[in-house]
């Protein structure tokens, strides 16, 4: 069914059904005597008709023209596209955790709680802090907590000068988006040659506007950066905080904590270094850790525990108050505790360990064909500069379309920002040197093949249900919705 | 050896080999030695599938689930029939296991499903674009003023008590950060105050926030609140809504409103303790390049054939940085997945007949437990199917004895609502049979 291309209106047939109430057991009382008139639609809704049969067809089609992590190898750096176990995926849908309302008294609840309790426990070991927030629902959500967490607490001193958050040029895009978003403006400082901060750069931005400084470590080049006590130095000398960007903590697990390099505000992606699944864009969980000091800052509410008894603790007159509803996305946390308790201190570590192995073995094994701007031991992820041959017509847009036709997902193509041309591969503890060797391979046909057939490259992907669909026609006249 | 771990200790010695090391270690000789962790993490050991699953039952069984236990709780979470084909679709790891769509090629599968899902809430809003969801119903409330500020450049944000205390409070956490003004008018007999409204718009306004059903069930007037906001220059009225009460209510799009936020956790969407929900978004075509969020729009391919990619992203962080129009980098993905096929196996007549049953269970409901006098009704307004009845008793006290006979009752208001001492907030769903609502009036009858 390769072919297949209807979208669900275009299948729909007057009268056709996919499901069966029970048939009213009440007192059938006409709709308009107990709402007004004013307030009811008198126009049909203008939903699909179908079949079950057809629902279960339309979207078993659909997924087929998917990529997942359970299709084949997903070296997307950046995003640590490890696999999701199973157990997560069963764990979260036992009755006694799916189907229990966020209102239920404390005395229905206590499994949850008991599972937040322990896993924000495991989180603030791994990462090296006091406490931690499970509220915000994705890494920008914890990014922009966090930082009003750091606003709270200058504005708390009467520190109201600090109006500005230093991000380095290497940074996601949402880490200048959320200091925006908070109320900051953002100095931006350029790298040194090899990725890291530049600390003549830095010393010369911080002073007394400082409210801040943005870092994932080991940073998007995929580089640890060795300087970090020093850079904290500086930042925490000028009166600043440093906020962690969690992003690549997939690459230091029971190696390095943040809270050890001095950050005293940290945010983890759960759906990266956690395993909880992607899910085609969210929804993921952004847990926010912080040193003693900023603990009374945290959103309401924690949870506690005293006597046995687990309880969503509100008393936090300091706090910021609340980033979203209820208390977070609370199956994905179940899912992360899930991967917690299973890998255990030494399995998390061993994760690390072969994540940054794979990166490793990938960067001694392409260099010789694609660019490598900074040759040094990396971490979890090795960033590329395109082709080795940079006068090829090649770009590293035309090489992620051919690797579609070979059957892989392409790595993460023109981030970090500072890399011309970046390829950037994060091949995760998740893959054997099978599947690498493989890719390799097929990367080192690429490369050869941008010398004899270029042609088939700029036309590439070939074997792909649709091919580079025209994005800018969909931007300059925009069909955001089904008209027909 | 891990199960999710494949190398073998020959693997990593032949690949230990290539890179020129001779230990795991030294792949960790980059970190500074004052920064290395020199001990174990105190977490406890791996386990086996076995050992974890009874460990999490164990845990699971400290909870009552909703199918032991007749649930009138609401106030933003419902417990809504859920068709067991979302499940089986949802459960396709095709799905589950993929990125944000940034390959369309391989991704079509999930570029689809959004344009389906955008289309389907234009259609039961009456809006003319919609975004591919945000976290929740509360932060979309925020987002949506946050973007009515930064469109008409105003800092003045009024909002009804009417909507959810929760989505309240994460507004005034966010409007604070940035320097945002947020006026809370109060409801009157249950319904947001359209005087003391009328008093409060200016041209300072940038927007005008609601909710329908409002928090305490009741269907406010939005015609009339639109005329009000809208004597503010440029100021947008921003109306929260169940969306499976718009089965049934007249479409916002008809009745002034600028931007449609929502909860869309009643379209199929497991209650999962709070979350993850499905915050929605829709608005009309002036805001198209204002909105925050992801959005899949129609286009070709070389060949010429239709196909779908992620559009308009000169609105995002990952293009505009600091000027983005939201630093959201994620959609609800999978729930949006969950909401669109709800949506579609209901279809035409079943949303309807959903939201039908709702409205009438709620109402006999409401006949039943306020038939003797001992509970009355808190306001008296048409509603949805959520209703409040106060009584001399405490409500905490209510619901002990409720629980006794496995009901959870309703939501204490009190706790939101210090005025509002000893009322409860009560949800009837298409879930509940006439012999469980019977039952809650008879053990509520029964109580001392």
């Amino acid at each position: 069914m390769k072919d297949y291309d209807k979208l669900i209106f275009e299948i729909s047939k007057p009268g056709r059904k996919a499901y069966k109430l029970p048939p009213l057991d009440v007192v059938d009382t006409p709709l308009d005597s107990l709402i007004p008139d004013e307030f009811l639609s008198d126009k049909e809704l203008d939903l699909p008709e179908v079949s079950e049969v057809d629902v279960i067809r339309h979207y078993t089609n659909l997924s087929n023209k998917n990529y997942g992590v359970d299709t084949g190898f997903y070296p997307l750096g950046s995003c640590t596209m490890k696999y999701n176990p199973k157990i997560n995926e069963a764990v979260a849908r036992y009755d006694k955790f799916a189907n229990v309302h966020p209102l239920q008294t404390e005395d229905c609840i206590q499994g949850s709680l008991q599972v937040m309790y322990e896993l924000e426990k495991s989180l603030c070991e791994i990462a090296g802090m006091d406490r931690m927030t499970l509220q915000p629902a994705a890494g920008a959500h914890g990014e922009i907590t966090g930082i009003m967490i750091i606003k709270a607490y200058h504005e708390k001193r009467g520190d109201h000068k600090r109006n500005k958050i230093i991000v380095p040029d290497s940074a996601h895009g949402t880490n200048p988006a959320t200091a925006a978003m908070a109320g900051y403006s953002i100095i931006e400082i350029k790298s040194t040659e090899d990725g890291l901060v530049d600390l003549e750069a830095l010393r010369a931005v911080v002073g007394e506007d400082t409210a801040g400084l943005m870092l994932t470590n080991p940073n998007t080049v995929g580089i640890f950066d060795k300087g970090i006590k020093e850079i904290a130095q500086i930042v925490h000398d000028a009166g600043g905080l440093l906020y962690y960007d969690g992003a690549n903590m997939n690459a230091i697990m029971g190696y390095a904590r943040p809270g050890d390099m001095g950050f005293d505000v940290v945010h983890f992606n759960l759906h990266k270094t956690f395993s909880t699944p992607h899910g085609g864009g969210g929804p993921g969980a952004g847990p926010v850790g912080v040193k003693k000091d900023l603990v009374e800052f945290l959103p309401v509410p924690m949870i506690e525990k005293k006597d046995d008894r687990y309880f969503l603790d509100y008393n936090y007159p300091n706090s910021i108050g609340k980033v979203k509803d209820f208390y977070g996305h609370f199956s994905i946390l179940l899912r992360a505790y899930t991967y917690i308790l299973t890998m255990g201190r030494d399995g998390l570590k061993k994760a690390s360990e072969m994540a940054v192995l794979n990166a490793n073995y990938i960067k001694e094994k392409l260099k010789d064909y694609y660019y490598l701007p900074i040759d040094t031991l990396v971490k979890h992820e090795v960033v590329f500069g395109g082709l080795k041959d940079t006068l090829s017509e090649v770009t590293t847009l035309d090489i992620a379309k051919r690797l579609l036709d070979h059957g892989y997902h392409p790595p993460t193509i023109y981030f970090p920002l500072i890399i011309n041309q970046a390829l950037m591969v994060e091949p995760t503890e998740s893959e054997s040197k099978e599947t690498l060797d493989g890719f390799i391979e097929t990367m080192i046909a690429i490369s050869k093949e941008a010398e004899s057939n270029p042609e088939v490259l700029k036309t590439a992907p070939h074997d792909t249900i649709v091919r580079r669909p025209d994005e800018t026609k969909a931007a300059r006249n925009p069909i955001v919705k089904y008209e027909g | 050896m891990y199960p999710y771990i494949p190398n073998t200790p020959l693997d990593e010695q032949e690949m230990l080999k290539e890179i020129g090391l001779e230990s795991i270690d030294q792949l960790f000789n980059d970190i500074p030695g004052d920064v290395l962790l020199k001990r174990e993490l105190n977490i406890p050991e791996s386990k086996s599938e076995l050992e974890v699953t009874t460990y999490l039952k164990s845990l699971a069984d400290k909870n009552c689930s909703l199918s032991e236990l007749t649930s009138f709780l609401g106030a933003g979470a419902y417990d809504h029939y859920i068709p067991s084909v979302v499940d089986a679709i949802i459960s396709r790891s095709e799905f589950y296991t993929s990125y944000t769509p940034y390959q369309p090629e391989i991704s079509q599968g999930t570029l689809q499903y959004i344009f389906e899902f955008q289309t389907l809430i234009c259609k039961l809003t009456g809006m003319d674009i919609a975004n591919a969801s945000l976290y929740d119903g509360g932060t979309a409330i925020t987002e949506a003023a946050l973007m009515a500020c930064a469109s008409s450049r105003k800092d003045e944000i009024i909002i009804s008590t009417g909507v959810n205390p929760q989505a309240r409070r994460i507004l005034k956490t966010y409007a604070h950060a940035q320097h945002l003004k947020v006026v809370e008018v109060d409801t009157k007999d249950g319904v947001t105050d359209q005087e003391a409204l009328e008093k409060l718009v200016s041209d300072n306004t940038a927007a005008v926030i609601v909710q329908n059903p409002n928090f305490f069930g009741i269907i406010e007037d939005l015609k009339s609140i639109g005329e009000i906001a809208h004597k503010g220059k440029k100021t947008s009225f921003i109306a929260s809504v169940n969306p499976i009460a718009l089965g049934l209510l007249k479409r916002p799009g008809e009745l002034g409103v600028d931007v449609v936020v929502g909860e869309g956790q009643p379209l199929g969407i497991s209650l999962s303790f709070g979350g993850p929900y499905l915050g929605f978004m829709a608005t009309k075509k002036d805001y198209m390049r204002k909105l925050p969020g992801r959005i899949v729009g129609e286009t070709t391919d070389l060949d010429g054939k239709r196909s779908f990619v992620l559009t308009l992203s000169a609105r995002e962080q990952h293009i505009r940085r600091e000027k983005a129009t939201s630093n959201i980098c994620s959609n609800q993905g999978i729930n949006s997945l969950a909401a669109t096929v709800y949506m579609v196996t209901l279809g035409k007549e079943g949303l309807r007949e959903v939201a039908t049953q709702c409205v009438k269970k709620a109402h006999y409901a409401f006949n039943e437990l306020t038939k003797s006098g001992k509970y009355k009704p808190l306001f008296n307004k048409p509603f949805f199917n959520e209703f409040a009845l106060v009584s001399d008793k405490d409500v905490d006290e209510l619901n002990k004895e409720l629980r006794k006979e496995n009901i959870m009752g309703g939501y204490n208001l009190g706790n939101e609502y210090p005025q509002y001492k000893n009322a409860v907030l009560y949800a009837v769903t298409e879930k509940r049979t006439k012999v469980e609502i019977d039952k809650l009036a008879s053990v509520l009858e029964g109580i001392k």
